[in-house]
């Protein structure tokens, strides 16, 4: 037996792409201590793992690390969008964070080598074939987290939030362990598509209570990445006490994170029969919760923070389709995958823009604030309010934020194609209760300012536009709408 | 591409044209001019589009119940089997220039007088917006097309009531947005599931049931008709509009009457009835109930109303009450009585709410205890007022009439217990429109003039009376010649029932 693996590099290019942006990253810190160029080496660090993961992509599955059949690292089309995709949420949380490194509050080198390494998990993540490389890589996706969110110098709030995610974070990691490792000893496998056609062979490993405790633990450990009901809890104080760009990134590229390996897992390695209650259950609890507690947010970022576990809830629901036996014909599970991994690319450009435009409406290195303190914006920023606006809509799933229009659509889409139309109303529902506080903030951005209120700081002055962050603010707006015109890209894109 | 072809992309790209156009015009009356020559000539490609494209072949077995004047059919989005595909045929022609006419009217209205609030120019763009999503939704034969632009209408029009609006409008807009958008998700939910059986969103293949299954159509048609109910709106599902028209600005309550609601409708008629026929039946008896009940409950608080525009508001549940009894009926008679009845009550209460806009504005109260006397002090004004209450309530030779009369005909050809005593009850309810109307006019008009009404002047500028004279003068045509929208629309809706009867 050969003992010298042949490893792929070309497969494994968008990896070393994104721990060399990293580790260049640190260097420069180093060795130049210039600001400026640490910034930008991870920002074209980022670029090129984003064009490196499209380029390999685009060349077919590529397969390493393999022992006989089973694959480690599968490189294809959805590890090409995911790493592609976390590439650039990285580049443009990194656009976004420029005031804030610029006025002091977060060390540079420091904050970009951690981003990078996050980003780093993130690109393994989607190619991950087993679930120890899973777990490892979503742990390198969540690990540099920790200190970002507590990186905002002499902050209380942010380093509250800080301990807050470790902790939650460090459960849900065990769990997820755990159940791993059940899984492990009831197959004796851990290739995630040979546990899947082990438990699809033989029925008797199926139905043992250790697999479905195992398939339970794995599944909750990954749901509260993904920050799904009853996991919630410590988003939104999470969110609120990180720094508006880190927040950011918690949201959408970690939030993708957590979907790509929820998705991972339950695509290839575990039966839809046990999954798909869970996932159904998660789904309604998380949009239901997640929208009623949104309506009560004052704070801006808390309500984002809020409106995001809603939308984790949309993510899962095409995979509640999976509870059903008509949802699980294979066009009716290809459709679930494809609907949930598309919602999922438009929530987090439209995202990423609602941050972006917050960013870009708050001054360089503040927080989130209050709805009041957006109240009137329109009025001064009329450029950035409206693209604000645009994104908020988008996310509430009405024209004219196209994309998320058609989000909507692909998820009602696939639930119908799976026979669950009770969970497509319940999607239904849920869009109207959301409608009802993305429409308060976006009235909020062209309402009246009350009268000159000289107590708000930053809230009633203008607001100087940094022109990185009103580039991360265009570029994320003009791709909304792009994808709004033809969504198409993204679908088929979700759907290889 | 053919010059029909061209119409059609033309009434579309148009006003969305003129919307962008308005938005970059920076000096604001010039803006407001632009958004109306943009809603000119949406209004001139509207009004060709029923010339040719008639070269239809005789009936035949085989032939597809909608046959579009002109058709466009590009795909758009393959992997949610949505297709651009619009069309125009003799269902959705009149409502498409009633919309081109009521945006052109506003629009010009809005010359003169910008309801306070915010700017005239965005007031103008977002009208415009509006008129897209409305001609879009009458001209879409995609049924995701058609949820699409059942959607755009969405935003603009709660931007409207919330920013020109009266002094509650931020509380009415909002249940305006909510509710109408609960109907538009249930429509989606419809579409989809009435794709997901059929395996094609187009409506000219689905139009007589397309092969779906009892089950599937029973369900599909509930969805579709819950959506359109809350458009329409048909009681129970009314409650957001009194609110919405009472507090809209002038303009925005004339879009809302005149075209927002012949959405649901049309929608109840091309969509809900063509695609679920067997549903529609199944449902009827249920429809045809709630649609009386419409015309009673509404009729009987108009007649206890003491706001001028509220009290119109409601008559408009009243009188969609009766379209959807002749849409209930699915007959050929009733459905012909609906597109008409649409079409009047478009004419007649766009005209009544410029008129109650044009007191309110003149007086500053809108209150019927502190109106009284208008002829004393504003004879012409009056008399228009008058005009179109009568029309209103239904006097043979004016518009309103033939919808009316033609519903409560429709349930009594159908026959039976059931429908006879519907048609019973819709003719009693008509008459409360009468009574209601004539208590509006006796309140408002005669009497001594009240200190608010002393103050009015009699004259009428020449703004107003451009904006309201089309409207007279169609109110008036269209009692005396129905055939200008029975003519065009008897070959649709004969194909329509061929296809929907057993």
């Amino acid at each position: 037996m050969n003992v010298v693996q042949s490893v792929d590099s070309v497969a494994l290019l968008p990896a070393y792409l994104a721990a060399g942006t990293a580790v260049l990253v640190l260097i420069t810190d180093l060795l130049l201590a210039r600001p400026r160029a640490t910034v930008v080496v991870a920002a074209l660090g980022a670029l090129g793992t984003a064009v490196g993961a499209a380029l390999v992509g685009a060349g077919g599955e590529r397969r390493t690390f393999c022992v006989g059949a089973d694959c480690s690292w599968i490189f294809g089309g959805r590890a090409a969008l995911v790493g592609a995709v976390v590439a650039l949420l990285t580049l443009g949380v990194l656009g976004l964070s420029v005031p804030a490194l610029r006025a002091g509050r977060s060390p540079v080198g420091e904050f970009c080598f951690l981003l990078a390494c996050s980003m780093t998990g993130g690109v393994v993540l989607g190619a991950a074939g087993d679930l120890i490389t899973l777990i490892v890589a979503l742990e390198t996706l969540t690990l540099p987290l920790y200190v970002l969110v507590g990186l905002r110098r002499g902050s209380l709030a942010s380093a509250e939030a800080a301990v807050t995610f470790f902790v939650v974070s460090v459960v849900a990691t065990t769990l997820s362990l755990l159940g791993a490792a059940l899984l492990y000893a009831v197959t004796g496998g851990l290739h995630l598509d040979r546990l899947g056609a082990l438990l699809a062979e033989r029925a008797e490993l199926r139905d043992l209570p250790l697999t479905t405790a195992a398939v339970a633990l794995l599944l909750l450990g990954l749901a509260f990445k993904v920050a799904a009901v009853p996991f919630h809890a410590w988003a939104p104080a999470t969110y609120d006490g990180a720094p508006l760009p880190v927040a950011a990134y918690l949201s959408t590229a970690s939030k993708l994170g957590g979907v790509a390996a929820l998705l991972a897992v339950v695509q290839r390695a575990l039966p839809a029969d046990q999954t798909g209650p869970v996932l159904a259950l998660l789904a309604v609890l998380t949009m239901t919760v997640g929208n009623l507690v949104a309506l009560r947010q004052r704070r801006t970022v808390r309500l984002l923070a809020w409106s995001s576990v809603a939308q984790a809830g949309y993510i899962l629901a095409p995979l509640g389709a999976l509870a059903l036996a008509a949802g699980r014909t294979v066009e009716a599970r290809d459709a679930a995958y494809a609907a949930a991994v598309a919602y999922t690319v438009f929530f987090v450009v439209l995202e990423l823009a609602a941050f972006a435009g917050v960013t870009a409406l708050r001054p360089a290195g503040a927080d989130g604030g209050t709805l009041d303190d957006l109240r009137g914006a329109a009025r001064r920023h009329p450029w950035r309010a409206a693209a604000l606006g645009l994104a908020l809509v988008g996310l509430a799933g009405l024209p004219p934020g196209l994309a998320g229009l058609f989000a909507k659509v692909t998820v009602v889409r696939a639930l119908l194609d799976g026979d669950a139309a009770w969970l497509a109303l319940v999607v239904a529902v849920n869009a109207v209760i959301g409608l009802a506080y993305y429409l308060r903030v976006t009235a909020a951005l062209w309402a009246p300012t009350p009268a000159p209120a000289p107590t708000l700081p930053g809230g009633a002055a203008a607001v100087p536009l940094v022109g990185v962050v009103g580039v991360v603010l265009a570029v994320a707006t003009v791709a909304a709408v792009v994808l709004g015109v033809a969504p198409q890209l993204v679908l088929d894109l979700a759907g290889r | 591409m053919s010059f029909g072809q061209v119409l059609l992309v033309a009434v579309l790209v148009l006003p969305a044209l003129g919307a962008v156009a308005v938005a970059a015009t920076p000096r604001d009356r010039a803006a407001r001019l632009v958004g109306t020559v943009a809603a000119a000539l949406t209004l001139l490609a509207a009004v060709p589009l029923v010339f040719g494209g008639r070269s239809w072949f005789a009936w035949s077995a085989g032939a597809p119940a909608v046959r579009p004047w002109h058709e466009l059919d590009l795909p758009w989005v393959p992997g949610l089997d949505l297709r651009f595909h619009l069309g125009v045929d003799g269902i959705s022609w009149p409502l498409v220039v009633l919309t081109a006419l009521l945006t052109l009217l506003c629009c010009a209205y809005t010359l003169w007088r910008v309801p306070g609030g915010g700017s005239g120019r965005a007031l103008v763009a977002l009208l415009l917006v509006v008129e897209v999503g409305i001609l879009g939704t009458f001209l879409a034969l995609d049924l995701v097309l058609f949820f699409l632009f059942f959607e755009v209408v969405l935003l603009p029009m709660y931007a409207i009531i919330a920013g020109w609006g009266g002094a509650d409008r931020r509380r009415a807009a909002r249940k305006f947005a909510l509710y109408t958008l609960l109907g538009s998700v249930l429509l989606l939910v419809g579409v989809y599931v009435v794709v997901a059986a059929a395996g094609t969103a187009d409506v000219v293949a689905l139009t007589g049931g397309g092969g779906l299954s009892r089950g599937t159509q029973i369900a599909a048609f509930t969805l579709l008709a819950l959506a359109f109910a809350v458009k329409s709106p048909l009681w129970p599902l009314h409650s957001w509009l009194p609110d919405a028209h009472t507090q809209a600005p002038t303009v925005g309550s004339v879009v809302l009457a005149g075209v927002l609601l012949k959405m649901g409708t049309y929608g109840l008629i091309r969509v809900a009835v063509g695609v679920a026929p067997e549903g529609a039946r199944w449902a009827a008896p249920v429809l045809g109930v709630l649609a009386v009940a419409a015309i009673l409950i509404g009729s009987l608080v108009c007649l206890a109303q003491d706001e001028i525009k509220r009290l119109i508001a409601y008559s408009s549940v009243g009188h969609m009450g009766f379209v959807l009894l002749g849409v209930a009926t699915l007959t050929t008679t009733g459905i012909q009585a609906a597109l008409i009845g649409n079409v009047a009550h478009g004419v007649i209460t766009g005209l009544l709410f410029f008129l109650a806009g044009a007191v309110k504005d003149r007086t500053g109260t809108g209150s019927l205890a502190e109106l009284s006397g208008l002829r004393e002090t504003a004879p012409r004004l009056a008399g228009l007022l008058a005009f179109a209450a009568v029309a209103s309530l239904g006097l043979p030779g004016l518009a309103g009439f033939w919808g009316e009369a033609f519903a409560v005909i429709a349930a009594i050809q159908v026959g039976g217990p059931l429908w006879t005593t519907l048609g019973v009850l819709a003719a009693f309810g008509g008459a409360l429109t009468a009574a209601y109307f004539l208590r509006l006019l006796r309140r408002v008009t005669h009497g001594r003039p009240s200190t608010a009404v002393g103050r009015v002047g009699p004259a009428l500028a020449g703004a107003e009376l451009t904006a309201w004279a089309p409207l007279v003068l169609l109110a008036l045509a269209i009692g005396l010649a129905p055939a200008l929208v029975l003519g065009v629309a008897e070959a649709p809706v004969n194909a329509l029932v061929g296809v929907i009867l057993p």
